[in-house]
This record gives structure tokens, C-alpha cells and sequence, in this order.
């Protein structure tokens, strides 16, 4: 038996969100949830039986049909699989799965039960279109429909105004970065004249002293709208707001995978990065800033759900890292790892909420780890391997990275200076939530927690499991797994002592953030207090977020309303537009009272009309005008026709 | 029409006493209030239109003329019918046949 096709796998999220969208309101629920379930189940079925017959040869799938067609530029509606793009594949089907079923726990209660499966039956449909795609203009379109689903979902409870503007918000943010996508497709179809993944290689590798010039002008338009879609400096200001959605919802489209497109975009077209150590450098420039930028922000939030948010953005921010040292496939490999014990640790978070009955504020936490034992044992899992100590999986993954960049020379031991301090930030910040929610005692009195059901609590320990063996594969076995699509990992000067001893430096460094937290946030409960109040403008500085959504609310957002509201809402909407409709529906009327008198109803006055009209007609038809007059309608007309 | 009549009476004759019915038929739609002699008004409308087909059928020595006569004499028996019908339920619900006052499609 061959590979089944591979349109099946985004085929079956489409039909589950088409039945569910359309049908499901009607639906009694558990086959509401049965529609729900089935769809990413066969999709991962698919893809587990590609996985097994993949045999190395990428596999490329076109629809018989041209999709478009101009002139010399000829784009197919494809899909491909390769190395790459099945892992994506497992991942984003196979927590997929875990949080569909996780969902189906969480959101029991809810209204809109129907719509909120299909939104996410959709947003799997986009995901495996994004990923599956061969050439740039289909992964555009499933770009563009995950922001659609993404939004959709944050503001699922769109009754809330606080979630309608985080929908909003999160779709406008994305658009600037979506607009530096579409620069960067124009270019390539300017440049190169395909925008086929492989031709594009082709082509590249045709010329090979092509360096920098246009190539970095595309990449650095590919790194903007990355930057939109993984909530990078400076766009990542949606993904704290996108908490607004359902916990599920930010584990996977806000953690797991959407988030992880702009990585995987720029894994997919890694030969314009690797032609442009211009934009390379800065696309891990911009992936340490934020690692080390979010981290800090996290340490002082006091929502459940924005540390993670924030521990997100720093996490994409390693992957970014990874790209700009060429070393794809540890990036690719933290997107692994991340999803699984990122995913793991939102839906703890939700299991936690759940369990509170609402309740995100950490201050108002702690104690629980005896009433929630199940959540208890898995965020622990997830925070070990997020803090990076083996043998989780984080550990692998954050090594392989922060090696990659060590051995890139001076400017990569900068980097990796970063990228350790963020891991000790990113230590402490876990421990702190991990403190705050489950040890120490209980700070609020009228909190009644109790455990999740089993279907919540399955996913959990389905993704604890991944999150602590989804690294001992190892860098070395899957980068040369993966090296046919994104190229080798070059880890030059590998030198057994030294990978050691940065392996010991960076378990140190997880280990020390974990005495921090234990010291801040258990031994000492009150020290925080008193650090806050030692440099309470630092402190400031980092609980308002570094004050970013202030900045550019005064520096674009109002001067951009402004514009609209004076300029284009009263001068162009108002005067110019209004104006001409109303003088156009003027002249209508006017127009409307003279033939008014036309239609007076007498039957007789209408005979007389046509009467008139046939009489001028003959008339006409009579009368020999040439004669009378030398210009005729006849010779007029021809005159014109010339 | 037959040959001698063609020598005898010119063809203008034939197209004047047509036009000239043509034109009491248009005078009459449009001076005449009553209905039912509107509607004769067209009947004397389509009948000139018919004399002046068999004169040019007799002309031409072209029978088309004639046949479309027929087609003329059919449509307008079928559309006397259905007029005479209209005229019938108008004065039921109006109790009139002045078209003056049958403007209700206006109002």
C-alpha cells in the first residue's frame, strides 16, 4: 500500500469544521464532540501512516489543475512531504488530538460548544495547509486562515469586550507582519519567477556567489512577518492579550503550534537566510532580544496564563536564536520539545482554573498541590523540562541551541550569554508559578478546588510523557534526520569537553534559577516585597511590561485614530464621499420629479406618447436630411466611428 | 384583388384609404373615453395595417403579404378576446368604462 494522500489530512479538519459550523447547533452534543474528535484523529492516523512509510524522498503532491496561470509564472495548488514538514505534521496533529480531547473536558460547560470545535477543527485545517505546503503562496493561505482561526478563538467569548479587543488586536498586529510576507512573495515572484520552495533552491544554488543584496531585502520581509505571526520584537505585544481565549486555545494555537509558524517558514526557506548573513544575524539579534526581553516581563506577572504567555515569546525567541546561527534543526527541535511541555503546561494551567473555578491570579493560589495531585505531578514534569534539567525534554533542546550558538565564534558567545541568562530567568519565573500555585499555603479562603475530569487529565499525562522523552532522540539523530530539508547542522570545532561543560553550565544555571524561586517564593515569602521595594522603578518598569503597549498606543495607535477620525472619517468619508452620494442621490431625485409627471396614469396621455414617438419616427425616416442639411446623423456617426 | 381592379384603382388609392383608417383608428384611441371604443379603435388600427399588406401582397405578387394578414386577423381575434374579458372585470369592479377614471395602477 502507498502513502494515502495527502489531502486527506487537512480534508478531514475542513469536513469537521463545515459539519460542526453549519450543523452543530442543532447537533445533541456528544455527536457534536464524535464530529470533533474524529477529524484530528484522522488526520494523525494519516499522518502516522505517512510517517511509516516515509521512505526519505520528499513526496510532492500537485492538483491536476494549474492554480494560477500568467504569463511565464505558472503557481500549483501542492503539497509537499518531507523531513520537515512531518514533524510539523506529528506535532501539530498529534497535540493537536491531546487538546481536542482536553477541550472536550474543559469546555463542558460552555455555550457555544459546537462553534468553539469547529474554530478548532478550522484552525487544524489552516495549520496543515501552512505546513503542508509547497510552494509560498499556499503556505500564505494557511498563514493567513490560522490568524483567522487564532482570531476567532481568542475572541470566542466575544461578549466580553476585553476579548473582542485582544481578537481585534491580535488581527491587526498580524497584519503589519503579514504585509512584510506578501512584500517578500512579490519579490520572489519578481526575482526568481517562482514561488515553488524547490525551484526557488534551484535557483539559488544556479548562482552560487549570489549573496545579500535583493535576497536580503526578501529575507528581512520574510523576517517581519515571522516576527508578526511568532509574536517576535517588536510584534509580540498580541500573544499576552490572546490569553483571553479559552486556556485550550492558548495551549495550542497561542503555544504550541500556530505561534511556531514563523519558525517553521523560516526553516522551510532557509537558502535565502543562508544567502543573507545580514538578515541571518539579525533574526537571532531579534530571537535573543525577545528571549531575554519576555523572560524578564515574566518573572513580575501575576496571571497564571501571561507568565506563560510571556514564557512563550521568550521560548519563540530561542528558536528564533536557533535560525539566525543556522542551525535549523535545534530550532526545530526546541519547537518540538516546546509545543509538548508548553502545551502541557497551559492545559495544567486550565486544569488549575478549572479546578478554582475560574480563578488566574497567582496571589490568590497556593497549597494545591494536595487537592489537585494529577496537575500537580504534570506541571512539575513540564517545569522541569521547560527550566531545561535533564533528562526533560526542554534540557536537549535548549542545549543544542545555546551550543549552537557558542560555537559560532565571538558574536555567538554574546548570543549564548543571552540565551543563558534567559534560561536562568526562565528558571526562575517556572519555579515561581510552580511555588506560588502548588506549595507553599493556601492564600485565599474561599477557594474550593477540585480535580479535572479524566478527559482533561489524560492529554495531561499523554504530554507529560512526550514532555519528558520527547528529547532523548537527541540532536545529532534528528538533525540528521531532518538535514535533507533544512540542510546539516554545521556544529564546527565539536569538541566533546566543550559541549560537556556547557551542558554542566547550563544544567547550573537551570539549578540556580530553582534555588531563586525557592528562596523568593518558599523559604522567604516576604523577600520578593522587599526586593521590589529595594528598585521600585525597575520593578515598575518590568510589572507595566516595559511600558510597550503604552508606547505604541501613543506613538501609533492614537496618531493613527487621530488621522482616520479628523482626516479620513470627517474630510474624505465625510465631506468628499458623503458629499458626492448625496449630491448624486440629489440629482436622482430631481431626476425622479421630472419623468414623475411623465407617468401620470392616463392611458390616454401614454397613447399619445407613442403616437408622438412613431411620428417622429417616420418623420425622421421621411424627411430627406441630407438634402436639407449637408452634416446628417448618418455622416455624424460615421465621423465618430473613425 | 384581382388583376383588373389592380389596373383600374392605383396603388395609392389602396396606401391612402389604409393610412387614413390608420389615423381615425389613432384619433379614436386617443380622443374616445369609452373603452370598448378604444378598443374598436384598435381593431381599426390593425384592419388598415392588413389592407395595406394585401395591397402590397397584390403589388409584389408576393403571397407572404397575405399570409402575414392571417397571422394579423389571428392575434388580433385572440386579442380581442382576452381584451373584452378585461373590459368585462374592469366595469364589474369600477362600474365604468371611462379610462379617465381607470387609473388605479397609479395610486
Amino acid at each position: 500500500m502507498n502513502v494515502l494522500p495527502l489531502w486527506l489530512i487537512p480534508l478531514f479538519p475542513l469536513a469537521g469544521f463545515l459539519l460542526n459550523g453549519i450543523r452543530g447547533r442543532c447537533l445533541p452534543k456528544w455527536q457534536v464532540t464524535t464530529l470533533a474528535l474524529a477529524a484530528p484523529l484522522a488526520s494523525f492516523a494519516v499522518v502516522l501512516n505517512a510517517a511509516r512509510r516515509f521512505a526519505g524522498m520528499p513526496i510532492v503532491e500537485t492538483c491536476p489543475f494549474p492554480w494560477i496561470e500568467v504569463g511565464a509564472l505558472r503557481i500549483d495548488f501542492s503539497f509537499v512531504l518531507d523531513q520537515l514538514s512531518l514533524v510539523m505534521l506529528l506535532v501539530v496533529t498529534g497535540v493537536g488530538l491531546l487538546i481536542h480531547i482536553y477541550s472536550v473536558g474543559y469546555m463542558a460547560e460552555e455555550k457555544g460548544y459546537a462553534r468553539y470545535f469547529s474554530y478548532l477543527n478550522l484552525f487544524l485545517f489552516f495549520m496543515n495547509v501552512l505546513v503542508l505546503a509547497g510552494n509560498a503562496l499556499v503556505m500564505f493561505i494557511g498563514w493567513e486562515g490560522v490568524g483567522l482561526a487564532s482570531y476567532l478563538l481568542i475572541g470566542f467569548y466575544f461578549e466580553k469586550n476585553s476579548a473582542a479587543n485582544a481578537g481585534k488586536k491580535a488581527f491587526l498586529v498580524n497584519r503589519v507582519g503579514d504585509f512584510g510576507f506578501l512584500v517578500a512573495l512579490f519579490l520572489l515572484i519578481a526575482n526568481f519567477g517562482t514561488l515553488t520552495f524547490t525551484e526557488i533552491a534551484t535557483k539559488i544554488a544556479a548562482c552560487a556567489g549570489w549573496q545579500g543584496g535583493v535576497i536580503t531585502v526578501i529575507a528581512l520581509c520574510l523576517l517581519l512577518g515571522a516576527t508578526g505571526k511568532s509574536a517576535q520584537l517588536p510584534l509580540y505585544v498580541w500573544l499576552p492579550d490572546a490569553m483571553e481565549g479559552p486556556t485550550p486555545v492558548s495551549a495550542l494555537i497561542h503555544a504550541a503550534t500556530m505561534v511556531t509558524a514563523g519558525v517553521y517558514m523560516i526553516a522551510r526557506l532557509h537558502v535565502l537566510f543562508a544567502h543573507s548573513p545580514f538578515a541571518l544575524g539579525i533574526v537571532a539579534i531579534v530571537g535573543a532580544a525577545t528571549a531575554i526581553f519576555a523572560a524578564t516581563i515574566g518573572l513580575a506577572q501575576n496571571d497564571i496564563k501571561r507568565v506563560l504567555a510571556y514564557s512563550t515569546i521568550s521560548q519563540l525567541g530561542y528558536m528564533f536564536l536557533a535560525c539566525g546561527v543556522a542551525a535549523y534543526s535545534a530550532g526545530i527541535f526546541h519547537l518540538m520539545t516546546h509545543a509538548f511541555f508548553k502545551a502541557l503546561l497551559f492545559l495544567a494551567a486550565g486544569s488549575v482554573i478549572h479546578g478554582l473555578g475560574g480563578e488566574q491570579d497567582l496571589r490568590k493560589m497556593g497549597g494545591l498541590w494536595k487537592k489537585l495531585p494529577v496537575t500537580f505531578a504534570v506541571t512539575t514534569v513540564g517545569v522541569l523540562a521547560i527550566s531545561g534539567i535533564p533528562p526533560f525534554a526542554g534540557f536537549y533542546s535548549k542545549d543544542a541551541i545555546l551550543y549552537a550558538a557558542f560555537v559560532q565564534g565571538p558574536g555567538g558567545m554574546a548570543l549564548w550569554l543571552v540565551g543563558a541568562i534567559t534560561a536562568l530567568l526562565t528558571s526562575v519565573y517556572m519555579f515561581r508559578l510552580w511555588y506560588m500555585v502548588f506549595l507553599g499555603k493556601p492564600r485565599s479562603e474561599d477557594v474550593h478546588p477540585r480535580e479535572s475530569p479524566w478527559t482533561m487529565l489524560g492529554p495531561l499525562v499523554a504530554l507529560a510523557l512526550l514532555a519528558l522523552g520527547g528529547g532523548w532522540i537527541g540532536i545529532e539523530h534528528f538533525s540528521s534526520f531532518l538535514a535533507p530539508s533544512t540542510g546539516p547542522l554545521s556544529l564546527e570545532a565539536v569538541t566533546p569537553h566543550l559541549e560537556r561543560n556547557l551542558s554542566i553550565a547550563a544544567v547550573g544555571i537551570a539549578l540556580l534559577g530553582w534555588l531563586i524561586a525557592h528562596i523568593l517564593y518558599y523559604a522567604k515569602p516576604s523577600a520578593p516585597a522587599t526586593l521590589a521595594g529595594a528598585a521600585p522603578r525597575v520593578y515598575k518598569l518590568i510589572a507595566h511590561k516595559y511600558y510597550v503597549d503604552e508606547i505604541y498606543s501613543a506613538v501609533l495607535v492614537k496618531p493613527l485614530l487621530l488621522f482616520s477620525r479628523c482626516f479620513l472619517g470627517w474630510v474624505v468619508d465625510g465631506a468628499i464621499l458623503g458629499g458626492l452620494a448625496w449630491l448624486l442621490a440629489a440629482l436622482a431625485n430631481l431626476g425622479g420629479m421630472i419623468l414623475q409627471r411623465w407617468q401620470s396614469g392616463n392611458l390616454r396621455s401614454y397613447a399619445a406618447w407613442i403616437a408622438a414617438g412613431a411620428a417622429a419616427l417616420l418623420l425622421y425616416a421621411l424627411v430627406p436630411w441630407n438634402a436639407l442639411w449637408p452634416l446628417s446623423l448618418d455622416t455624424l456617426l460615421k465621423g465618430m466611428g473613425h | 384583388m384581382n388583376g383588373f381592379l389592380a389596373q383600374q384603382v392605383p396603388l395609392s388609392w389602396f396606401l391612402l384609404l389604409s393610412a387614413a383608417l390608420f389615423a381615425l383608428g389613432i384619433v379614436g384611441f386617443l380622443f374616445k373615453r369609452n373603452l370598448i371604443t378604444i378598443f374598436l379603435s384598435i381593431e381599426l388600427m390593425l384592419n388598415a395595417v392588413n389592407l395595406s399588406f394585401v395591397t402590397f401582397a397584390s403589388q409584389w405578387h408576393a403571397v407572404k403579404g397575405q399570409i402575414f394578414v392571417f397571422f394579423v386577423m389571428m392575434v388580433a381575434a385572440a386579442e380581442s378576446a382576452v381584451g373584452l374579458a378585461i373590459i368585462i372585470a374592469i366595469f364589474r369592479v369600477r362600474a365604468t368604462l371611462a379610462v379617465d377614471q381607470i387609473d388605479r395602477m397609479k395610486r
